[in-house]
């Protein structure tokens, strides 16, 4: 492979770029304008940051979002990982294939329908709309992506190092928590990353199954948009983009790590 | 006519100890008639097998023979479709492998990444739920038996091949079990240093007196370290000997073929005389003349002449006119290996001979050479019959 980068290269990469990020760094710049007015350049101003923190509705929207986010991500990690462990552990056990399809239709469903279903079954089962609600659906849809992290990892991981701690005198359980988690416990963390995430950015599974005083971040904004635009929002979402960016990076990292792992020791 | 066993003592077997020709000894392990079935597919079929305490055994055979599974139906991470495994007299039926009193060696080490070496070799300890001095003093003892003191606080990522080996060795010998299983335990090892790991085993096998149950499949490594060799073949047991025992009398060609280098002549049964066998073949124009009373034939028989490649002798010069067993060929090819010269040679009806000669002085005056007219003798004893 060259290294030499060509002007094709160099253009079609900052084309690229310039294609996926260049609204959000627009909107990261808006977010330190000191005009009022969104799409006039009014000097340098870290005033919305400022008066963000002082909106008490989104300060609210943020806290019960975060609430919402680690909640759903904590129930998610659990679901998926032991998904993913029956998934890759049990072999081929009957319905096997549906279950693994199962998992993981909530990837690719249009969130609309999965908001629209899960608001459905909680009006069957007569559960009260609000926080709870919203963290159960979140859960739903992130447990998946906690299973296909681990998953992944699993499928590398050398059974033998089980049965040598069994061997050696440990039961099932305990082989379990001391060498089974230890050494899949970067992909859990990963998966919860990912899972917080995705909870925290959600609008429209969120604002199906949204009911009084459980107002989500994406929701508060996205409401306040619609009556006009307001630098404070820019600020909020710069904030938001930057904890996004942050979890999804740190789950990269983990992940690839933990898979490094276990290759080196695969040999 | 009666005579007596001719292979009483072949091989460097340790004459003090032969507890499989004591019929009153208990064995150890016992398998009987054990079969396991994965599916349709029968990975050991109606096996019998006794294996006693202080031997070091080797289960030898081709990949998918099923010796893999008959160790770890005795780890207890498999179990028997069909028959019975005990131990010491009690069954293992039911018994989880953390319940026995079996450790493991395995062919990937599968040592604990998250755990330094010392960590590694406490955890079967630990488990005991052992004092900590205690844990601490078996750790070191261990660790000085396999001369790793030094590397104890690192990790199985910064040590070597040959160091993992003596860390998994360390951690499967710390509890003391019974049996100490080892899977292929040399099979990552390059070949200096599995010889003298062949070696450094069969030390502490010794030293702390257990019963070592090994699966290879390398014949060498087998013939160096096992007290007795149970040769595997399609979920089977063809044969089980001393070392010796399976190289100077093997019951099959396939264990013939399987250990060391063979060479076969096919033919037919003449008759016997005065205990020896003739056997006419289309390699020989005179029948050969073989002394294997042990086999029982009738005339007309079809059988395999089995010879070692080192028990034939090659010359250029005609043998005397008593002499039995003589083929007759030309040089095809010769392979010069230092200790060994090969010599392959083409006799009249085809068959290719392989024929070694030790190379015992520097220097040789006319050695022999390509496409030399070359007569190969062997001696009567030096040949075994097996029935087809």
């Amino acid at each position: 492979m060259t290294r030499r980068l060509s002007l094709f290269n160099v253009t079609s990469l900052v084309i690229g770029f310039a294609f996926l990020y260049l609204p959000i760094l627009l909107l990261v710049v808006y977010s330190f304008n000191a005009s009022r007015l969104v799409t006039v350049w009014g000097g340098f101003s870290t005033q919305w940051y400022g008066a963000l923190f002082r909106n008490e509705a989104l300060m609210e929207a943020a806290w019960v979002t975060l609430r919402i986010a680690l909640l759903s991500a904590s129930l998610a990690t659990v679901l998926g990982t032991l998904a993913a462990l029956a998934l890759t552990r049990y072999g081929r056990f009957t319905g096997r294939t549906l279950f693994t399809g199962m998992v993981y239709a909530p990837m690719v469903m249009p969130e609309v329908i999965t908001g629209l279903s899960l608001l459905l079954f909680f009006v069957a089962i007569g559960l009260d709309r609000g926080f709870w609600t919203i963290t159960l659906a979140h859960t739903t849809l992130t447990m998946c992506f906690v299973t296909v992290v681990v998953q992944s990892r699993l499928m590398t991981f050398d059974r033998s190092l089980e049965e040598a701690a069994m061997d050696l005198g440990a039961p099932p359980l305990r082989t379990f928590f001391s060498v089974t988690l230890p050494l899949i416990a970067p992909s859990i963390v990963a998966g919860f990353l990912l899972a917080f995430t995705l909870s925290l950015d959600d609008l429209v599974i969120a604002s199906f199954n949204t009911g009084p005083g459980a107002t989500t971040l994406p929701i508060r904004i996205y409401s306040q948009v619609r009556l006009g635009l307001s630098p404070e929002i820019n600020a909020a979402s710069t904030i938001l983009i930057g904890i996004v960016t942050l979890g999804v990076v740190s789950a990269t990292v983990l992940s690839k790590r933990s898979l490094l792992r276990s290759q080196r020791n695969a040999h | 006519m009666p005579r007596p066993p001719k292979f009483a003592s072949v091989g460097a077997v340790r004459r003090s100890f032969a507890p499989w020709a004591d019929p009153d000894a208990k064995p150890l392990i016992r398998f009987e008639n054990v079969t396991k079935r994965f599916g349709d597919a029968i990975a050991v079929n109606d096996l019998s097998l006794d294996v006693f305490e202080g031997e070091f055994f080797c289960l030898l055979g081709p990949s998918g023979c099923g010796k893999t599974t008959l160790m770890r139906m005795l780890a207890g991470f498999e179990h028997p479709s069909e028959g019975r495994i005990t131990l010491a007299g009690q069954s293992l039926a039911g018994v989880p492998p953390y319940r026995r009193p079996v450790n493991m060696m395995f062919q990937s080490y599968a040592l604990f990444p998250h755990m330094s070496v010392e960590k590694n070799i406490a955890f079967g300890l630990k488990q005991d739920g052992l004092p900590k001095d205690e844990i601490a003093a078996r750790v070191g003892e261990m660790l000085r038996l396999v001369q790793l003191e030094r590397l104890a606080k690192r990790y199985s990522s910064q040590l070597s091949g040959g160091q993992r080996q003596r860390v998994a060795l360390a951690r499967a010998l710390a509890k003391k079990p019974k049996v100490l299983l080892l899977d292929e335990p040399l099979g990552a090892l390059d070949k200096k240093l599995r010889e003298e790991t062949q070696f450094e085993l069969m030390d502490i096998q010794h030293e702390l007196g257990m019963t070592f149950v090994v699966v290879t499949h390398d014949q060498e490594e087998a013939m160096t370290m096992a007290d007795r060799i149970a040769v595997m073949d399609h979920g089977r047991i063809v044969q089980v000997a001393t070392p010796g025992g399976i190289y100077e009398q093997p019951k099959t060609r396939f264990i013939a073929e399987f250990v060391g280098d063979v060479n076969i002549l096919e033919g037919n049964v003449l008759g016997q005389e005065n205990g020896l066998w003739h056997v006419q073949t289309p390699s020989a124009e005179a029948p050969l003349t073989i002394d294997d009373p042990d086999e029982v034939l009738h005339s007309g028989q079809a059988v395999a002449i089995a010879v070692r490649p080192e028990k034939m002798v090659i010359q250029r010069n005609p043998p005397g006119p008593g002499a039995v067993n003589v083929l007759t060929g030309e040089v095809w090819d010769i392979g010069y290996l230092g200790d060994w010269t090969v010599y392959r040679v083409k006799l009249a009806s085809g068959a290719i001979l392989r024929v070694t000669l030790a190379n015992r002085s520097r220097f040789v005056e006319s050695p022999i050479d390509w496409d030399d007219q070359v007569y190969v003798t062997f001696a009567p004893d030096a040949a075994v019959i097996l029935a087809e």
